[in-house]
């Protein structure tokens, strides 16, 4: 079939993009940037442009939605526009050309309530208690995008967790990046044990709701490699890719959540940010809990309904990340 | 109104409609010609009545359950009640009605202003069952004084009577003993009104005797009706007439309900808080010996609102749906006369069988009378009698605290058993009486042992290995009429109020008698029989032993033995063994030193702190072997590991007699190759076993090292513990994908389940343990099993033939293990350290096994966090070098760990020291360490496991 991917520039978009290109649909992608992945055809232009959203689903079959403005901070407007109403005007125009089939790619964050989760399944997102402008405007995008499920169009939300591999600049490189400068701490001993997924897994199981859409309609699937791990055994496991030394510094959990609140006042004042080089705050309330609680999800439904499973474990993508590395 | 209570009058009224977990349309207002006091007036009652719902329900009603609350409690009590047996009806299973009646004065009933003492409350329930035109089946029910007055009822209607439940109730004060402080306090003039009727201040205590507390809101809909002191009349009324002496208005009657429930044959459940300051166990014993056909169950923990700590709801359903099941519950069947008053009703003794309805559902003691009926039964002191004229010596003991050991001969040894039997037949000590035995082992132990078991008094054997919390709700729990026991003990026993007269088995100064309250000594006892006549000896059917688990798993249980049960394990012990009179045996290890005369062989104890295995040197085996000649040594795991270290100050001589052992047997928990390997260099010509077995079941498998060592080289995980002894049958219950052990039992090789076991010298039931009884015995033959509890039922396997042979008996160990093609049996673990993963249910020895290989690994356990269905399993280790504080492990030794497994590990994490449970020392505690591993993984920071 046609399928329109957004976002397609990203680093799970490229993924997903060579994916449905391998799945043997045509793939249309919407994007500022051109894409750069092999045969497809780019629309250039954002998800807030209204006419290149139109342009860009005209005779299409099935819509993938991961465009978002992904960030810990942030002008909340920002936030606002481009993933609940770019999301908006998407769907309105998806609905108008006749699209069958539209996956909204989500996060768990939309349902984490800042608690530790052990196990539970996709809880309904929660745009009032999400934390952050992020978590808060995908859980409203969540929302309108399953609200808009019926029998012309089958929506299906995926919420895949912590993405991760080789030529991950969000978190991958950061974390790298930091360790380098010694400044990864733990929480807590890095004992919380969270879920992760390797961007092949979230990449196929993104195309397996498109697939399943018919069956799986409706609802919202947490997409995760189903084997947690504790935080600190992660972000060792990446340093030692990388060739970096793992962090050793352990923080307890409550002060780097004050930490985190502090920096976040700090870098809303104008100008801090782009003095820091407009990188992102070292830490943020939303992180350390991140970081510091347990958040790991019952996976049985996700597999049972996408009728998929990941094929990558976790310790072949360490290994395929040392291998990315150790290439010059 | 005969009690100065004043009172107005109140029509009755139904409950608040938002009470949580009362249904208001199972209330209804009842129109009652009165009785006695009331003749000519009409009473309203308010009851909970589930008739309509279950009319609804289109459920052909199987009888009814009358439930009486007691006071200050009203029928809101028996929510939980009515809500279960509704759903137990919706279910398709039997279909209760419940009738939960208001008192009147007391909850929604009418307030009449009269004061009713108990003939008038018995009556006022005939006359509201009589206005119901209720008939039978009826199921009686009560708590506190609800109790008593159902049990009126019951006597009162035997036409109608098919069982009797009680919840914390009593029916007889004895004389003498002064009625509990709470209710004296509340009883005392003045006092009465004040603080039941004036202020809510009864009802408030009451209320406050949950534990876990009730949430407010159900607090508070207890407190609904009596929220005025004009409501809470009845309350003070019902204190008022607790009959403390015989001439108080309720004595007659209270007298008449207690002598008639003694003629009770129909089925009898008890369920018991132990920790009520009122009803306490004093009670429950009470009503036991009145009711000796009882199901019991106490739940260790629980108080006097039992109603709302454990879910009694279920419990009675299963046993009333049970006792249906074995037609025992007949609905105006014949009573059989049984005549029988309080006084000669001693529990096991005078139990009249033939009289009881349902002797195929209970029966463990009728069990092993048949069993025992088919071969001659030898009782324990037979072979002590047999060597009554010979002057060898019967029993050494080392542990003389540096003194000459102490021998003594079969002829003085049997003449003191005599005479103590005799002595405390004298006293008053009859067959089935209790007695609690706190003496260390040695000499004295054996003889009061041996004089117990002679007169059919029921030995109860708690170690002070269970600390002194547990020792106090065992020997509590256990209720015994006499305690013996040292110095130690009875300062116990006197500081923490265990019931039992108190015997000491020393000699004590008078002052010391007085200040730990001891009527005398066991010379005392003995002087008093000596030449006096034994009574009748006991049967293999009786009672014989009460031992107590570990409590490793939760509160330690009492393991009722019989007469034929001890003879038999005797007879295994024996036969396996080969003892024979020359044989002698070295015993380190406290239940089969106490077999030796039974054996008709010496035994020995050596020079340790009994209390204290690991205290047990190298030097002081040999010297027990030198002095005694032994062919046998017994040893508990940790004296092996002391033993073993202390062989270096051995002599040439003490080797010379420590290679005249010839068997070796490590007791408690079995032990790894290279601890017996070491003891086999001490004693070289000797064959180490180390049998598997437990509290319920001495001997089950047993394997010597050389079988360890062949097993070794198997692909089995778990650790091998032999085959079964002599006649034993194991057999393996598969655990489902939910990690419930419900296949049937069965002797296929490679499958995981729950150890399921048979052998004549098994336990005969838990004592005052009705549900665990009826869990042991699930699905076997003679099993009280398969109830109707969610755990047990609908997602059942497929029957397979089972494997189960119909005579026996068989018991559900708990633990987890497989059969390999060999028939030797591995086991990997307790049932409730199961983790069942997404994947399926996972035991945890064998993973543990794996990781243990690991070079840089001490010890390790394997456990679940997460949610039940969907755990994830974490290897917690001891590193080495040993970790300084808890956390997670380091790159490295993650690695190194997870190479070592096929199971998929979601976290390392190390650890100083494992937990392990206090008796053992071995066995690591991995229910809290899969506590500390859930909140640890949680994101909390990582404390002390």
């Amino acid at each position: 079939m046609i399928v329109l991917a957004t976002g397609a520039s990203g680093f799970l978009g490229r993924a997903v993009a060579a994916e449905l290109v391998a799945a043997g649909h045509e793939v249309r992608t919407l994007q500022r940037r051109p894409s750069g992945v092999p045969g497809m055809t780019d629309v250039l232009g954002s998800v807030t442009d209204a006419s290149a959203v139109e342009r860009a689903v005209d005779g299409v079959e099935g819509v993938v939605h991961l465009a978002a403005k992904v960030s810990l901070a942030g002008d909340p407007d920002d936030f606002r526009r481009v993933n609940v109403e770019g999301t908006r005007t998407l769907l309105d125009a998806a609905a108008l050309a006749g699209v069958t089939r539209f996956v909204q790619v989500s996060s768990p964050s939309v349902a984490h309530l800042g608690a530790s989760l052990a196990g539970v399944g996709a809880a309904p997102a929660s745009p009032e208690h999400a934390r952050g402008d992020y978590a808060r405007t995908k859980a409203e995008s969540e929302l309108l995008a399953l609200d808009r499920d019926g029998a012309g169009m089958h929506v299906v939300a995926v919420r895949p967790h912590i993405v991760w591999g080789p030529g991950d600049t969000q978190l991958i490189e950061r974390v790298v990046e930091r360790a380098r400068r010694g400044r990864v701490p733990l929480l807590n001993g890095g004992t919380a044990l969270i879920d992760t997924t390797y961007v092949d897994n979230a990449a196929s199981g993104i195309v397996a709701a498109l697939r399943r859409a018919e069956q799986a309609h409706g609802s919202a699937y947490v997409i995760t490699n189903g084997e947690p791990r504790p935080v600190g055994d992660l972000l060792a496991g990446i340093c030692l890719a990388a060739g970096v030394r793992p962090p050793h510094l352990s923080l307890p959990a409550a002060l780097g959540r004050a930490a985190g609140s502090l920096v976040e006042r700090v870098w809303a004042i104008p100008g801090v940010a782009a003095r820091a080089g407009g990188d992102e705050p070292p830490m943020t309330r939303f992180l350390a809990e991140q970081l510091s609680t347990a958040h790991w999800f019952d996976q049985r439904a996700t597999r049972r309904d996408l009728d998929w499973a990941p094929t990558v474990s976790i310790d072949e993508g360490l290994r395929r990340l040392a291998a990315h590395y150790a290439t010059p | 109104m005969t009690a100065g209570v004043r009172a107005d009058t109140a029509a009755a009224a139904l409950p608040p409609r938002n009470l949580p977990g009362l249904d208001p349309s199972w209330s209804r207002i009842v129109d009652v010609p009165g009785a006695e006091l009331d003749a000519g007036l009409t009473r309203q009652w308010h009851c909970v009545d589930t008739a309509d719902a279950l009319a609804r329900l289109g459920a052909p009603v199987t009888g009814t359950i009358l439930a009486v609350h007691g006071n200050p409690t009203w029928s809101y009590l028996w929510r939980r009640l009515a809500a279960e047996s509704l759903r137990a009806a919706e279910a398709g299973e039997q279909a209760w009605r419940v009738v939960a009646v208001d008192q009147l004065e007391m909850g929604c009933s009418e307030r009449t202003g009269r004061h009713r003492p108990l003939p008038q409350r018995v009556a006022d329930l005939s006359a509201l069952t009589d206005a119901l035109a209720l008939e039978g089946p009826v199921v009686t029910l009560g708590h506190d004084w609800g109790g008593v007055i159902s049990l009126g009822w019951a006597i009162d209607h035997p036409e109608r009577l098919a069982a009797v439940a009680l919840l914390n109730t009593a029916v007889h004060h004895p004389a003498g003993t002064p009625i509990p402080a709470p209710l004296r306090l509340a009883g005392a003039r003045g006092v009465l009104a004040a603080s039941t009727v004036a202020t809510p201040a009864f009802l408030d205590t009451t209320l406050a005797l949950a534990s876990p507390p009730l949430a407010p809101e159900v607090k508070a809909a207890f407190r609904a009706p009596y929220r005025a002191a004009d409501r809470r009349a009845g309350i003070g009324g019902f204190v008022a007439d607790i009959p403390v002496d015989s001439s108080h208005e309720s004595f007659a009657e209270l007298e008449r309900i207690a002598a008639g429930v003694a003629g009770l044959t129909v089925p009898a459940l008890m369920l018991w808080g132990p920790n009520d300051p009122v009803f306490g166990d004093r009670y429950l014993d009470d009503l036991i010996d009145r009711l000796p056909h009882a199901d019991v169950h106490r739940f260790e923990g629980a108080g006097h609102l039992i109603a709302e700590d454990r879910p009694y709801a279920p419990a009675l359903l299963d046993w009333l749906a049970r006792s249906r099941d074995a037609s025992s519950l007949r609905d105006g069947a014949p009573r059989p006369a049984a005549a029988r008053t309080p006084q000669v009703a001693r529990p096991q003794a005078a139990r009249p069988q033939a009289a009881r309805p349902q002797v195929e559902e209970r029966a463990p003691q009728a069990h092993a009378s048949r069993d025992q009926a088919r071969e001659p039964f030898t009782p324990l002191w037979r072979a002590l009698e047999a060597r009554a004229a010979d002057d060898a010596t019967a029993v050494i003991d080392m542990a003389t605290r540096g003194r000459a050991p102490r021998r003594v001969s079969w002829r003085q040894l049997d003449a003191r058993v005599r005479d103590i039997a005799a002595g405390l037949t004298r006293m008053g000590v009859r067959r089935g009486d209790r007695v609690s035995l706190l003496v260390p082992p040695g000499p004295t132990l054996t003889a009061v042992l041996y004089a117990c078991l002679r007169i059919g008094a029921v030995v109860v054997v708690a170690d002070a290995g269970l600390g002194v919390k547990g020792l106090t709700r065992a020997v509590r729990g256990s209720w015994p009429d006499v305690v013996i026991g040292g110095r130690p003990g009875l300062a116990a026993a006197r500081a923490l109020g265990w019931p039992g007269i108190r015997i000491s088995a020393e000699r004590l100064p008078r002052a010391a008698e007085l200040a730990l309250g001891v009527s005398c000594s066991i010379r005392d006892v003995a002087d008093l029989g000596a030449g006096a006549e034994l009574p009748p000896e006991p049967g293999p059917g009786d009672d014989a032993a009460i031992l107590f688990t570990s409590g490793s798993t939760g509160p330690a249980k009492g393991v009722v033995y019989t007469h034929g049960q001890l003879a038999a394990l005797r007879d295994v012990l024996g036969e396996h063994l080969g003892i024979a009179p020359d044989t002698g045996l070295v015993t380190g290890f406290a239940p089969f030193a106490l077999l030796g005369p039974a054996l008709g062989t010496l035994s020995a104890t050596p020079d340790m702190d009994v209390s204290a295995p690991r205290t047990l040197t190298a030097t002081a085996v040999a010297a027990a072997v030198t002095a005694s000649g032994a062919g046998i040594v017994f040893l508990s795991p940790a004296a092996i590991l002391n033993v073993v270290d202390t062989a270096d100050a051995l002599t040439h001589d003490d080797r010379a007699a420590l290679a005249r052992v010839h068997t070796f047997l490590s007791t408690g928990a079995p032990i790894g190759a290279p601890m017996l390997r070491a003891v086999a260099r001490l004693m070289p010509n000797a064959t180490p076993h180390t049998p598997y077995g437990m509290t319920e079941c001495l001997l089950v498998a047993d394997i010597t090292l050389e079988g360890v060592t062949a097993a070794a080289a198997a692909p089995d995980t778990g650790v091998c513990v032999g085959t079964p002894i002599g006649q034993n049958r194991v057999l393996v219950s598969a655990l489902d994908a939910d990690g419930r052990a419900t296949g049937a039992p069965s002797d296929e090789p490679g499958v995981l389940g729950e150890i399921v076991i048979s052998a004549p010298h098994l336990k005969s039931h838990y004592d005052r343990l009705h549900l665990t009884d009826v869990a042991a015995t699930r699905g076997t033959p003679r099993g009280r099993g398969p109830g109707r509890t969610p755990a047990l039922g609908s997602r059942q396997r497929p029957e397979r033939a089972s494997a189960l042979s119909s005579t026996a008996r068989w018991h559900r160990t708990g633990d987890i293990g497989h059969l390999d093609r060999a028939g030797r049996l591995w086991i990997e673990g307790r049932i409730q350290h199961v983790i069942v993963a997404a994947s399926g249910p996972l035991a945890p020895v064998g993973p543990e096994q794996q990781v243990e290989s690991a070079d840089a690994v001490r010890r390790a356990a394997v456990v679940g966090v997460g949610p039940h269905g969907l755990r994830q399993a974490v290897a917690v280790v001891e590193a080495i070098p040993a970790a300084r504080r808890p956390g997670l492990a380091d790159p490295a030794l993650t690695a190194a760990v997870r190479a070592t497994t096929e199971l998929p590990l979601a976290a390392v994490l190390v650890v100083p020291q494992l937990p392990t449970d206090v008796r053992h020392n071995s066995k690591i505690d991995r229910s809290r360490l899969s506590d500390w591993a859930e909140r640890t993984l949680a994101g909390e920071k990582p404390g002390k496991p």
